[in-house]
């Protein structure tokens, strides 16, 4: 019936064409990354050392995690301004049942989790039922989990968690040598073997493959990606637990989205709502849900910030978290318009915010040029989105 | 196959359709025409169960039935293909084709036996799209009509409704989208095409239903009705 042909990958042709076509791809983002690091690296020795590089990664976890919330409200053209309040509400919570009532830490953790799933379950019904626009639910969820984070820690402003706890554990848990790399040759091996098996079947079905060689060359790439993180990261103190956590949460995240009807629904309301709800797709559910993995995921990040910091105070989640995990979303290449993202893009955004915030406080650089650097790059990130978004409207 | 007797229907004061009668049959094209205003979209929607009727009967094989919503329609075997094509541009074809009725197993999805259908069924239907993995956004105003078209077919309809579906086509694309429908035909679909465009109509179309003022205005077998006949039918000269 159909010859078999077979799909090119990225020749440059094809990549211009995707590019006129909004379809930019990790390629900037990669591109302004290895910038990154040839900058500050010139500038200061250390930012390449084993030590920072694992500082980095120990900073990524809370802010990446919250972003990959966000990504899931972008994803349906929403907004979600709460994500940091709500982070630090559900820590604080967490650390009042744990220190002051004595609860089990997982216990703990599970119950902020669950306030997180409520918070957004109450965004989600105000969004669908009282038809509010996002921007207005979450700006009021803004100050609003805010006050109730100030109020519950009005006595002292602060909670120690205690420093050996499990909790505090969570990020100073370190994989040493051998589990590492057994955790690194595992992953190359399942998503190598995943594609060869998907490659196999659409053969057999006749359906277009692509070439043996780039399966390769993709595997190659991520096994030398993987072996010089846990080679630079064994020279330190290891492999950081929350590194796992959070790769383990984007991996799910991307799993769902690619592979469920749930993240298929997802990206065809944020592509057109009116579209999916002819289709049968009950759009009012899809929202709440993903408001709901919102908030839960902006819990889950106010956790780890807690684990790190071994405290909540009342600037848990505060300042310039928010900030930072939309520009983390945006950065990573997911559209504000909608429809349009990935959750590697929470990996790789934030990749992109912690080294310009390391680099700039390992040389000391004032925090006002900080925010102004950060916000160029913001800046950019959205334009390349906005003229993508024209170049498909075209 | 389908036909529909005696459908009123009032908007406030407008009155909308007044007794208006249709009846299709499968491995036919009936072309739905008439001014703006005539009636042609709420008749329409009546069959596909967007607007329920003030009066008037709907019988399927001889047997009446109750559409009070598009789902009904669908159970019944009607499926719609509206002017806006309601695709989500941001997936790509095989996504969009399969929209709401995924196929699953253990709550994953399907890619493969999806990609697989898809490529058949567009086979089928002659309509060459060179990779059906980049999204709608990508694809030419034709193709993604044909996407649209291919879409309504997906759950096994017996008629399928066509509103203005050559209203944004340039030439060559409104002769693809023509002869698919004549391939509709051929599979033993009754069709129903809302249009405009008399060439159009001529060109496809078994039988021209008219309608006027909500009212039938007059019904020709389109290869022998003349230009005039079916104008002066639409424009109420003869009157």
């Amino acid at each position: 019936m159909t010859d078999t042909l077979v799909r090119r990958p990225y020749t440059p042709k094809v990549a211009v064409e995707r590019l006129r076509q909004g379809d930019v791809g990790a390629w900037p983002v990669v591109a302004g990354l290895v910038a990154i690091a040839i900058v500050f690296s010139t500038l200061n020795d250390r930012f390449l050392s084993p030590e920072n590089l694992t500082n980095l990664v120990l900073q990524m976890a809370a802010t990446g995690t919250i972003a990959l919330g966000i990504i899931m409200v972008l994803l349906l053209g929403e907004i979600d301004l709460s994500a940091g309040s709500v982070s630090g509400l559900c820590a604080t919570i967490m650390t009042i049942v744990h220190v002051k009532q004595g609860w089990n830490p997982l216990l703990a953790i599970v119950l902020a989790l669950a306030v997180g799933a409520a918070i957004g379950l109450l965004h989600g019904v105000m969004l669908t039922k009282l038809r509010m626009p996002s921007f207005v639910v979450t700006l009021a969820g803004l100050m609003g989990w805010l006050g109730l984070l100030l109020y519950l820690l009005r006595q002292g402003g602060t909670i120690n968690l205690p420093f050996t706890g499990f909790i505090s554990k969570l990020s100073d848990t370190w994989l040493p040598g051998w589990p590492a790399w057994a955790v690194a040759a595992g992953l190359v091996a399942v998503s190598a073997g995943a594609s060869l098996v998907a490659r196999r079947l659409r053969l057999a079905a006749g359906l277009p493959v692509t070439p043996l060689w780039w399966l390769l060359a993709k595997a190659g790439g991520l096994a030398v990606l993987l072996a010089a993180a846990v080679l630079v990261m064994s020279a330190d103190r290891g492999v950081p637990l929350l590194l796992i956590i959070f790769g383990t949460l984007v991996v799910l995240l991307d799993l769902m989205l690619r592979h469920t009807a749930f993240g298929r629904h997802v990206y065809a309301v944020g592509g057109n709502a009116e579209a999916a709800r002819r289709a049968g797709i009950n759009v009012t559910r899809i929202r709440i849900l993903a408001f709901m993995l919102a908030s839960t995921l902006a819990a889950a990040g106010g956790i780890l910030a807690a684990s790190r910091l071994s405290a909540v105070n009342q600037g848990s989640g505060g300042s310039d978290i928010l900030l930072m995990a939309i520009a983390t979303a945006v950065i990573g290449g997911t559209s504000l318009f909608g429809g349009r993202g990935r959750a590697y893009d929470a990996l790789l955004g934030v990749l992109v915010i912690q080294a310009i915030t390391n680099g700039m406080y390992l040389l000391s650089v004032d925090s006002s040029v900080r925010f102004m650097v950060t916000a160029g790059v913001l800046a950019l990130a959205v334009a390349i989105d906005s003229l993508a978004r024209r170049g498909v409207a075209r | 196959m389908l036909s529909a007797t005696g459908i009123s229907k009032r908007y406030g004061a407008v009155q909308a359709l007044d007794g208006a009668r249709l009846d299709l049959s499968p491995g036919e094209v009936v072309a739905l025409m008439g001014d703006n205003g005539a009636g042609k979209s709420t008749l329409v929607k009546t069959i596909s169960g967007v607007v329920t009727p003030d009066e008037g009967t709907i019988t399927v094989d001889g047997s009446p039935v109750r559409i009070a919503n598009p789902h009904d329609a669908q159970a019944l075997g009607v499926s719609t293909v509206y002017q806006d094509l309601a695709l989500c541009e941001n997936l790509d074809v095989v996504a969009n084709l399969f929209l709401g009725t995924e196929r699953r197993r253990w709550s994953l999805l399907r890619h493969l036996a999806m990609e697989r259908a898809t490529r058949e069924l567009l086979a089928q239907l002659d309509v060459r799209i060179r990779d059906i993995r980049v999204p709608v956004a990508m694809l030419s105003g034709g193709q993604r009509q044909s996407v649209a078209i291919a879409r309504a077919l997906i759950g096994e309809p017996r008629l399928v409704i066509l509103d203005e579906p050559t209203a944004a086509l340039g030439v060559e694309q409104t002769a693809q989208v023509l002869a698919l429908i004549g391939r509709l035909r051929e599979r033993g679909l009754a069709v129903l095409v809302i249009s405009h465009n008399l060439a159009d109509v001529r060109a496809v179309s078994d039988r021209v239903v008219v309608l006027r003022l909500g009212r039938n205005a007059g019904e020709f077998r389109t290869a022998t009705a003349s230009q005039e006949e079916i104008v002066a039918a639409i424009t109420g000269a003869g009157e």
